[in-house]
């Protein structure tokens, strides 16, 4: 039997994230200019004016290019919890694999089914049927999107299950609360609005070459007229939305909230930083180190966001070590407690089979039942020492607050674009388009840094408090991920560099290249 | 009375029902395939591009789907075999990624590697993907070298339930002949269907003769490698479960046991069976005939999917483990909970819904056949 190692972990982490990040460089752009060209195909449909087709064939052109790449990544996504984490896979397999094989069923053969008719089918069939496959399209990518997010967000907050120790697997007892659940809601609208305002920062930022270009003038301030309004609208909600992030991650995941704010020490009405400097220094939890070189912070906020309570308790990273603050479930567990009960629940269900092997009916019903009452703590008893617990700080503290700028900054960069645009001044104002233009990287910037925040941030959790990720891996030599991490690196990054290629050369050709 | 085993059997006809569609559709990989050798001129080898690509999302959605429904409803195949079989899936999932953006990366300007180096990714995914689906099938038949210990959940240092039994991580399937022989009838069959594709959406006499003669050197080997996986698996020993015990053992002629115990599938076997040959026969015989794909095509589902059914059907271990036999995966002990394949039972009403639209769409861009002037003519052409 192979003996687990860092490595491994390590190993099988870095290619599962290297996957995602490169999948999320693509989704996100497919979410939001599908709605945008289907947006403009509608208004083709509706007035008739052929400015309108030839925008919605231009930006589809680019959608293609983007989608391929998408799809390209995602099938690994998708494979990659069998293949480098089994253990996961067979221990919340009932209720995991669930939604990725709805998703299959329901959106991703609407997405192949009717973006076969939204490339091809301009001339085969009538102009009603061809724009309700290219909502169709976008739907079924939104779908998509919402069931791989459902499936995310129960790892995050798992609900809907109970553990069944003759199985020794978690199984499915409600699908409507996994599929309901406020984190799945909140994670769904928040990610999908992220890839509608990338891709109205896109719009407008490839619409404001052509204007700097001084080319395609007709046809670029329509696209900046859709996608500047599209992305404010989209903006304003991704913040309302953020809001609701934060909220739930305060309830369910209080680590997570803890390595966002870089907060140590927990505290009454406490404030949020706006902006800080992490002290290197710092090197333990429970060092007198103060985690600050330098923050501004609002005062009370953060309570105030994280419990709608402004003199709330936030507890910070050594509280929730060290335990015995109040919380609505009474006072908190220390590590240590929390740790002995997790090894005792992984103790009980050894028990439980051996007795079951040997057909001791009331040694068994003994063990479930210690089983049952020290379950919640389960994940812990994988784990040795209280480090453990802590995820990457400065990485999930940055990530959240370069993400919360950005997202500021796109509200402003919207209104601003609207203002200009109303006022028939954004033709000439050759700064503002140069800002649009150097803005679409930012956009990619900060659907990554999101992801950041919410995956790093829950480590080292595979499963919040049920399983840490390295009991979900498989059985297989680091080498061998190595090498594969390696393959799918050069492939991407190969194809990434072919993306951007065909996408500067159709944007240089431009609509009328059409 | 829906009970468990009910729909532990019905998720298994679902799995042998996607696995056959995959096998259909995996007449795209065949064409890709021959993208170099059937075409003479850049018009010819666009043409095959174009008809293919709009087809090949089928195909690569059916097998994300067919992974997505095994994991919901035999989640324990899904992480003894993907994480243990590492390097074959892998090499699977690496040549279909290649294929996913090659359609429309390949004839686009500023696409960095240039038309052929994507043509060339389409061959190996047609070339790779077939025949390591093929023989990763075939270990249904023959078994892999794993062991499968719950109770490794409790150790805190090696808590993997799942285990390879050698390095090879897959690899090793490659060794075996009746894996091989199933992977090239699989390679070979694709081709065919893929020829049988082109004589009935091509408006390309050339290209329809050309089909027409190669089909004869691609059913052969096809019709050849079939029946030895075939007979071979038909006659040897299978893996019987003991319906009370959950116990496994080599049972001769075990799958031969299973269809002669199960008329109905063995029925649906000789129906698919003949409708693949009467397909591809009567596409060799008669020049007019441009029918074949349907025929061929809907046997190719019905036939993979009654081998599967024979392979999980009829307490048999559908993921046999040897030589630890006692770690196979049967369909019992390896689905989902009641409550789970229940509630994806619901979800999968919806399926007649995704084969009616897939139909009226197909119907609606399928009115008339392709030629390179409808190629040339297409904004969006690949």
């Amino acid at each position: 039997m192979e003996i687990l190692n860092a490595s491994l972990v390590d190993w099988s982490r870095a290619q599962f994230a290297m996957t995602a990040m490169y999948h999320w460089l693509f989704v996100p752009l497919t979410l939001g200019l599908g709605v945008i060209m289907s947006v403009m195909e509608s208004l083709y449909v509706k007035t008739g004016n052929e400015e309108w087709k030839k925008a919605t064939q231009f930006w589809m052109t680019l959608f293609g290019v983007n989608f391929a790449i998408g799809v390209a990544t995602g099938i690994i996504l998708e494979f990659e919890f069998g293949t480098n984490w089994s253990n996961y896979s067979w221990f919340v397999g009932d209720i995991f694999g669930a939604p990725l094989a709805i998703e299959g069923i329901m959106a991703f053969f609407m997405e192949a089914t009717f973006i076969s008719i939204m490339f091809f089918g301009w001339n085969k069939v009538s102009k009603k049927f061809h724009l309700a496959s290219t909502w169709l399209t976008v739907t079924g990518a939104t779908l998509s999107a919402l069931w791989i997010l459902v499936a995310n967000a129960w790892m995050q907050y798992p609900v809907g299950m109970h553990f069944n120790p003759e199985t020794v697997r978690n199984e499915m007892t409600d699908f409507w609360s996994i599929l309901l659940s406020p984190v799945a809601i909140n994670k769904f609208f928040h990610t999908v609005l992220s890839g509608w305002v990338l891709g109205g920062l896109f719009v407008v930022g490839v619409s404001s070459w052509y204007l700097i270009k001084k080319r395609q003038i007709d046809f670029a301030l329509k696209s900046i007229l859709v996608g500047s309004i599209f992305g404010l609208v989209s903006a304003l909600l991704l913040a309302f939305t953020g809001d609701g992030s934060a909220y739930n991650v305060s309830q369910r995941q209080p680590m997570k909230l803890a390595a966002m704010e870089g907060l140590y020490e927990g505290k009454s009405g406490a404030g949020l930083i706006a902006i800080g400097v992490l002290n290197s220094e710092k090197k333990s939890y429970n060092d007198a180190v103060n985690p600050y070189l330098f923050k501004i912070e609002v005062p009370k906020l953060l309570s105030l966001l994280a419990y709608r309570d402004a003199d709330a308790f936030v507890p910070g990273v050594k509280d929730i070590i060290d335990g015995g603050y109040q919380t609505k479930d009474g006072l908190a567990l220390s590590f240590a407690e929390k740790q002995a009960s997790g090894k005792v629940a992984i103790q009980s269900l050894a028990n439980y089979q051996k007795a079951v092997s040997v057909k001791d009916t009331a040694e068994a019903t003994l063990q479930k039942a210690q089983l049952e009452k020290n379950f919640k703590h389960f994940g812990y008893g994988y784990l040795d020492k209280p480090e453990q617990l802590i995820p990457n700080v400065p990485t999930v503290f940055y990530s959240f607050h370069l993400m919360v700028i950005l997202g500021m900054y796109f509200i402003a960069l919207f209104a601003l674009v609207i203002y200009y645009n109303y006022n028939k001044k954004f033709e000439n104002a050759g700064w503002l388009q140069w800002i649009c233009l150097l803005s679409i990287p930012l956009g990619y910037v900060a659907g990554e840094l999101g992801w950041a925040v919410a995956e790093v941030g829950r480590q080292p959790w595979a499963i919040q408090d049920i399983l840490p990720v390295q009991a979900a891996i498989s059985g297989i030599s680091s080498q061998s991920v190595q090498i594969t991490f390696f393959l799918f690196l050069v492939l991407f990054t190969a194809l990434l560099f072919a993306e951007v290629g065909i996408m500067l050369k159709q944007i240089k050709k431009g609509p009328e290249g059409h | 009375m829906i009970t468990y085993s009910f729909l532990q059997h019905y998720w298994w006809f679902i799995i042998s029902l996607l696995a056959g569609i995959l096998a259909f559709l995996l007449f795209v990989q065949g064409g890709q395939s021959m993208l170099f050798s059937l075409s003479k001129t850049e018009d010819e080898r666009r043409l095959l591009v174009n008809v293919l690509g709009r087809k090949w999302e089928f195909t690569f959605t059916t097998l994300v789907t067919f992974g997505g429904a095994f994991f919901a409803s035999f989640p324990l195949f899904y992480s003894t075999s993907f994480g243990g079989a590492y390097w074959v899936w892998m090499a699977i999932l690496f040549c279909f990624t290649l294929q996913a953006v090659s359609y429309e990366f390949q004839s686009k300007p500023g696409n960095v590697f240039g038309a052929r180096t994507y043509r060339t990714f389409l061959f190996a995914n047609g070339l790779l993907g077939t025949f390591l689906i093929g023989v990763a099938i075939a270990t249904f038949f023959t078994g892999s070298d794993f062991s499968v210990n719950k109770g490794n959940i409790t150790s805190q240092f090696a808590p993997v339930i799942s285990q390879w039994g050698n390095p090879w991580h897959g690899l090793e399937a490659l060794l075996n002949l009746r894996n091989l022989s199933l992977g090239l009838a699989v390679f070979f069959l694709a081709r065919s269907q893929a020829l049988l594709f082109f004589i009935n959406r091509l408006s390309n006499e050339v290209l329809e003769k050309r089909s027409r003669k190669v089909l004869w050197i691609n059913a052969i080997p096809f019709v050849v490698f079939f029946l030895i996986f075939v007979i071979w698996t038909l006659f040897s020993e299978g893996f019987a479960v003991d319906p009370t015990t959950g116990i496994v053992s080599l049972e001769k002629y075990k799958y031969f046991t299973n269809l002669m115990e199960m008329p109905v599938i063995l029925g649906f076997f000789l129906l698919g069976v003949v409708g693949v040959l009467y397909g591809i026969g009567r596409s060799l015989l008669s020049g007019k005939f441009k029918s074949g794909i349907w025929y061929s095509g809907v046997g190719t589902i019905v036939t993979v999917c009654s081998l599967l059914l024979i392979s999980g059907y009829n307490n048999t271990a559908f993921y046999p483990a040897f030589p630890n036999i006692q770690s196979s995966l049967t369909i019992f002990n390896a689905s989902s909970s009641e409550f789970t394949l229940n509630a994806m039972s619901i979800v999968s009403l919806f399926i007649p819904v995704v084969l009616i639209y897939i139909f009226y769409a197909w119907r609606a861009m399928e009115k008339k056949r392709t030629d390179i002037d409808d190629v040339n003519n297409d904004s969006h052409a690949y």
